[in-house]
């Protein structure tokens, strides 16, 4: 059995203004179908144990939830244990629906920015109004971060939950540690 | 800079969060069309000062593909609609007939 571990084996940094955490293994499963229909809906919702999301919404439930990527995709987070027989359930459910579920816990990395300053952190690499009223936990947003794409959500009003590529995962983690840096409190969110 | 927002996700961004895919509605000639028809698609294209249609997809987004309005003078935006369609809906039209009296692109007007 290999060893299982993160893009960047739990690298955290807490010396700028905002603690920049990556999030231990996480289970992510893409479901890609027609979102109107009950099945996909039924087996994202099993699998997940939350609620459909609305559109740009995230509903998350500790470590599992559903996120709205987009209007055929969806993205289901779960204990990373439990993926290959949510997947197998989900499968069996949808073999008579056009659709797609495909494990892609190990393609993906995942950071938490938190603190107060978080807000300010994200907003300088991100082209999305972060203002509070504007983004609130609950909604979801896919964009860019800097160069790469990205993926995230609130966890709390003081946390940001992170979703991008494994392989630019530590191009994330230090473009997001210099957002941080020490002093650069913006203080205009 | 661009504003623009996805028909599709609902998302309103700056174009950087997109990536422009060139003129809109064309028509495909492909085998079997004469040459004057298959240059006309794969070479001609509006250049237009004024109103204009392009084609825009969601790439760090949804990822889905769009038709935008927009003048390429003032870069002001006109709107956005869905890519399953042959022609601009008809009251993205009559907003840009509002703002630029007797436009014309291509076969619309």
């Amino acid at each position: 059995m290999s060893n299982l571990v993160t893009a960047l084996n739990g690298a955290s940094d807490a010396n700028g203004i905002a603690t920049i955490t990556e999030v231990p293994l996480q289970g992510m499963i893409t479901l890609r179908g027609d979102l109107s229909k009950a099945a996909i809906k039924t087996a994202a919702t099993t699998a997940a144990g939350v609620d459909m999301p609305g559109q740009s919404q995230a509903n998350m439930n500790g470590a599992s939830g559903i996120t709205w990527m987009s209007t055929d995709e969806l993205l289901i987070l779960c204990p990373y244990g439990d993926v290959a027989a949510n997947l197998a359930t989900m499968t069996k459910a949808l073999a008579k629906t056009h659709a797609l579920a495909v494990d892609v816990s190990d393609a993906r990395a995942s950071f938490t920015v938190s603190g107060p300053n978080a807000r300010d952190v994200m907003a300088k690499l991100v082209p999305v109004d972060l203002a509070k009223g504007s983004f609130e936990p609950g909604m979801f947003r896919r964009t860019r971060m800097a160069q790469v794409a990205a993926a995230f959500w609130m966890t709390d009003a003081d946390t940001f939950q992170i979703v991008c590529f494994r392989s630019v995962a530590d191009y994330v983690f230090e473009v997001l540690k210099i957002a941080a840096q020490p002093g650069s409190e913006v203080d205009f969110l | 800079m661009l504003i623009l927002t996805c028909p599709c996700c609902g998302v309103t961004a700056e174009e950087t969060e997109f990536h422009a895919g060139g003129e809109a509605h064309l028509k495909r000639f492909g085998p079997g069309s004469d040459n004057a028809d298959f240059e006309n698609y794969l070479f001609m294209r509006e250049n237009p000062k004024g109103v204009h249609f392009e084609r825009w997809r969601h790439n760090n987004g949804c990822g889905k593909w769009f038709y935008a309005a927009r003048c390429t003078m003032t870069l002001e935006v006109f709107g956005t609609y869905l890519a399953q369609t042959y022609e601009p809906p008809a009251d993205l039209c009559a907003k840009i007939s509002a703002k630029r009296p007797g436009w014309s692109w291509g076969r619309f007007s």
